[in-house]
């Protein structure tokens, strides 16, 4: 790794003129230092770039330009500007970054694709070195001594001959009158002393006595409070609507026609609701030719016989299957998923004759911005984006429809409006991770060869979906996002095909964590499973032939099983699964080992996941990312589904659509690989492997493959 | 509308809503206590838990014409600086990720350690299961539990 870079001022220029290509590292432009110590005397904070700030009260504070819901960005990328700028992590102050031109990144400031740690990576050490740089030279040029005599510490500046020391806030006068340096050094991994520890979370002490704002509480002066009753027949729309009643309400201020529905504005969030439920509307259903999980299963089964899009293709499968001993097929189907936030959607909205400023839990504010300047006709900079705390991403909250209802019902107001989904708005209003059907065939030699592997995926489009409201062109049929992680099968095999066969419905479909990693790993890591028992080899042996030339693969599918006693002896009726997945750059193996009860009823007992996300940055929230996906993964495999009946979605709120709780909760051991490579995602790699290494774990138990997610006791009853 | 007197948190609160409003959002709306939040309206995740004469209730559920005179604690009423050992056990062992379900989730363990100073893991498992968090902490949330049920022990 080059750890000398060098930053041609010029290009800053350049690069925040055209934002996003080029030089990732987003500095203002070095006058305004200048400028700043010019108009103001007497309080000098010194700002290098957009992240850092000091102020001459030794206060530094941090800005975070991605959505903080739950991943920890407000923790683990501070961290990595505070390692090069060598401070005292207990001082540090971290604030959301605002939502301009000057902060951009792999989505435009958008929060997702587990990629907040591993774009910012580069661009937040070059900051914190610049800034160190810079206080080292004011330093120097305060003490008149050379910069290479000088030190920088836990916050200080010292002069090593003579042990003068200086701390940052008593710099910032100085430092903010130096130049941008031309180029900074980095440090080496070998002398990190904050990337790699366990720091304490800087939103938990807000997180556990109340204050932590989300938007749902957020409070303006004669604000109102909506909620809109959405049709909840896809495809579907309103009729006719009889508000007598619900305009009778106390405390009902408004009943109107919006895009997405009826809207009911009360002054009360309770007078609101109550106003809603009194509302008589009937719908037109609208046609639907798949009102129904079995008709969209059964569609998906027709598209399957179809041809499909070449995503990968390795040698000749078709000949290779001709000459296999053995061939094995199996088909696998999983179901929508909705996100389930514990926040349901909401956002507040301030529009004003001449400007609009909205509080949201978004992933997207940047997006959020331009929808907005679009709706209210006001240029970007009268639209001022506040993002919040999320109560939950997951992928749900990359979609800003929320944001416009809330516009909507503000500006027809002409007051501050607090819009709240209820958890039934928002478990039938969702982006749901698409239903999937996945037709695998392998070709199988005696000697235990593998020589062919074939993987359809059928599913649903989200980038060529109905949902955005600008689709993008669908050229040539090839959703490569719906291939993730089929086409980069690990495993090394000379004949492989995977094709994509696009099975649109009317459903809105999104990102849910993992995206189709989701899906993909588990047709993968079943489908392996089956190869191995075919062959009559060990699970792990089977992959690791495999993987001869994938190390990281092999590091943590080796991890995982000697953490979990592999092949040992463990206790009585428990009986274990593996699988092994990248994505998002990170490598993870997971062993579950379950008990399957005589109701057929699956427990896990515990969770083994070795992951390899390179150079670790905080642990313990790597740590607890594995943990969550794994959670929201068994919810998946073993509890809830979103389901399709007469038009529109059947579970309503968390007693049909049930998630895991505390007493299904397994032991999970977290295995990091100590790593120098540039650090990879992690909020969603911990996720693919957890369902198939329950159903292979099912497997072990009882001798029936699960091909259908989630799994049913019925099914597996002895 | 009517008038309701309640006592939240140690004071005496006088609000004019309709009986039937649920004690959510009075707090919310009228009290501005918001750090009891909304999560399902039908007492089934729990994100709304509060302390009404000691029990943990669900405010979502609860109108408030069934509470008035009763004492009611919030995640606001907890403590004076967030120093309950349940808050600090959560702190040590870095428990909240979205944090959204996490008053709740307090509200919840704090009631079960004030009648069960020594649960075992069925004892956590049957209280704290009314409780939904999606970001997966509930290994923390046990660890938490534990953790300040010694020092609440030690005390």
């Amino acid at each position: 790794m080059p750890n000398k870079v060098f930053i041609n001022r010029r290009d800053f220029i350049k690069t925040i003129s055209t934002a996003g290509t080029g030089l990732v590292i987003g500095f203002y432009l070095p006058f305004k230092n200048n400028l700043q110590a010019a108009e103001s005397k007497s309080t000098i904070e010194f700002i290098p770039n957009i992240w850092v700030s000091v102020n001459p009260d030794n206060q530094v504070t941090l800005t975070v330009s991605e959505s903080e819901m739950g991943q920890g960005v407000w923790t683990s990328l501070p961290m990595i500007i505070a390692e090069e700028m060598e401070l005292d992590w207990t001082k540090v102050k971290v604030v959301q970054a605002p939502v301009d031109e000057y902060y951009f990144g792999r989505f435009d400031m958008g929060t997702g694709g587990s990629a907040s740690v591993r774009t910012s990576w580069e661009k937040l050490r070059n900051a914190g070195a610049v800034a160190k740089d810079m206080l080292l030279e004011a330093a120097a040029s305060e003490w008149s001594v050379a910069k290479n005599e000088c030190n920088a510490d836990s916050g200080y500046i010292t002069h090593q001959p003579t042990g003068k020391k200086l701390s940052y806030g008593e710099l910032t006068r100085k430092a903010a009158s130096i130049e941008i340096p031309e180029s900074v050094k980095l440090k080496d991994p070998n002398e990190f002393r904050i990337i790699g520890t366990d720091l304490p979370r800087t939103d938990t002490p807000l997180k556990v006595n109340g204050t932590a704002q989300y938007a749902m509480d957020v409070d303006l002066p004669d604000m109102v409070y909506a909620f809109i009753e959405r049709c909840p027949y896809f495809g579907g729309k309103i009729k006719a609507v009889d508000d007598r009643d619900a305009r009778n309400v106390n405390g009902v201020l408004d009943i109107f026609e919006i895009e997405t529905g009826i809207a009911v504005v009360g002054l009360s969030t309770w007078a609101a609701l109550q106003g809603r439920k009194n509302l008589r509307i009937t719908w037109d259903k609208g046609s639907n030719k798949y009102p129904d999980s079995g008709s969209i299963y059964k569609f998906f089964k027709n598209r399957s016989k179809k041809r499909g899009a070449k995503g990968r293709s390795d040698g000749n499968v078709k000949r290779a299957l001709k000459n296999a001993d053995t061939v094995v097929d199996a088909v696998y189907e999983v179901p929508f998923q909705a996100h389930a936030t514990m926040e349901p959607m909401n956002c507040v909205v301030d529009y004003r004759s001449d400007h609009c400023q909205v509080w949201a839990p978004t992933q997207s504010p940047k997006d959020a911005q331009k929808r907005v300047g679009k709706m209210t006709g006001f240029p970007i900079d009268k639209v001022k984006i506040n993002v919040t705390f999320l109560g939950g991403g997951f992928g749900r909250r990359a979609f800003n429809d929320f944001v416009d209802e809330g516009v909507e019902v503000s500006m027809y107001m002409k007051k501050p409006v607090k819009l709240i989904w209820t958890r039934e708005d928002d478990m039938q209003h969702d982006f749901y991770r698409p239903a999937s059907r996945h037709v695998l065939k392998a070709g199988l030699m005696k000697d235990g060869q593998t020589i062919a592997w074939s993987h359809s995926v059928v599913a649903p489009s989200i980038l060529f979906g109905q949902m955005f409201k600008y689709p993008i062109p669908f050229k040539d049929k090839l959703d490569v996002v719906a291939l993730a992680g089929a086409k980069e099968v690990a495993y090394e095999i000379p004949n492989i095909n995977v094709d994509y066969k696009s099975a649109n419905t009317n459903i809105p479909v999104g990102w849910w964590r993992s995206v189709y990693d989701s899906q993909n790993a588990y047709a993968n890591e079943c489908f392996v499973d089956e190869l191995a028992q075919t062959l009559n080899v060990d699970p792990v042996q089977y992959r690791l032939q495999l993987l001869k030339k994938s190390p990281r693969h092999t590091k943590v599918l080796q991890l995982s099983a000697k953490e979990a006693g592999w092949g040992k002896d463990i206790e009585k009726d428990h009986y274990q699964g593996v699988s092994c997945h990248a994505s998002f750059g990170t490598y993870v193996a997971q062993v579950a080992e379950v008990s399957v009860d005589n109701e057929g009823v699956v427990h896990v007992h515990r969770v083994v996941c070795a992951v390899d996300c390179g150079q670790p940055v905080s642990p313990t929230t790597i740590k607890a990312q594995m943990e969550g996906s794994i959670v929201y993964g068994l919810s998946a495999t073993l509890n809830g589904e979103i389901t399709i009946e007469n038009g529109a979605v059947k579970q309503s709120n968390f007693h049909e659509f049930e998630v895991l709780r505390m007493d299904q909760m397994p032991k999970i051991d977290v295995h990091i690989i100590n790593s120098s490579e540039a650090p990879s995602g992690v909020g969603e790699p911990g996720l693919p492997p957890i369902a198939p290494a329950v159903t292979n774990a099912v497997f072990a138990a009882t001798g029936i493959r699960v091909r259908k997610l989630p799994i049913k006791p019925e099914n597996l009853r002895s | 509308m009517a008038s309701f007197l309640i006592y939240i948190n140690g004071e005496k609160r006088q609000v004019k809503v309709d009986g039937n409003t649920p004690l959510l959002w009075v707090l919310r709306d009228n009290l501005k206590l918001t750090g009891t939040k909304y999560g399902c309206g039908r007492g089934l995740c729990g994100a709304c838990t509060v302390h009404i004469d000691g029990e943990a209730k669900r405010s979502c559920i609860t109108a408030i014409e069934n509470v008035a005179g009763s004492d009611i604690t919030t995640i606001e009423g907890l403590s004076k600086d967030g120093n309950h050992p349940v808050q600090k056990a959560w702190v040590a062992e870095d428990v909240p990720q979205c944090g959204y379900c996490q008053s709740g989730q307090i509200m919840t363990a704090v009631a079960l350690l004030s009648r069960n100073p020594d649960p075992d893991e069925d004892d956590i498992n049957s209280a704290m299961k009314m409780n939904i968090c999606r970001c997966g902490t509930y290994n923390r949330i046990r660890k938490g539990i534990i953790k300040a049920a010694k020092e609440m022990k030690n005390a």
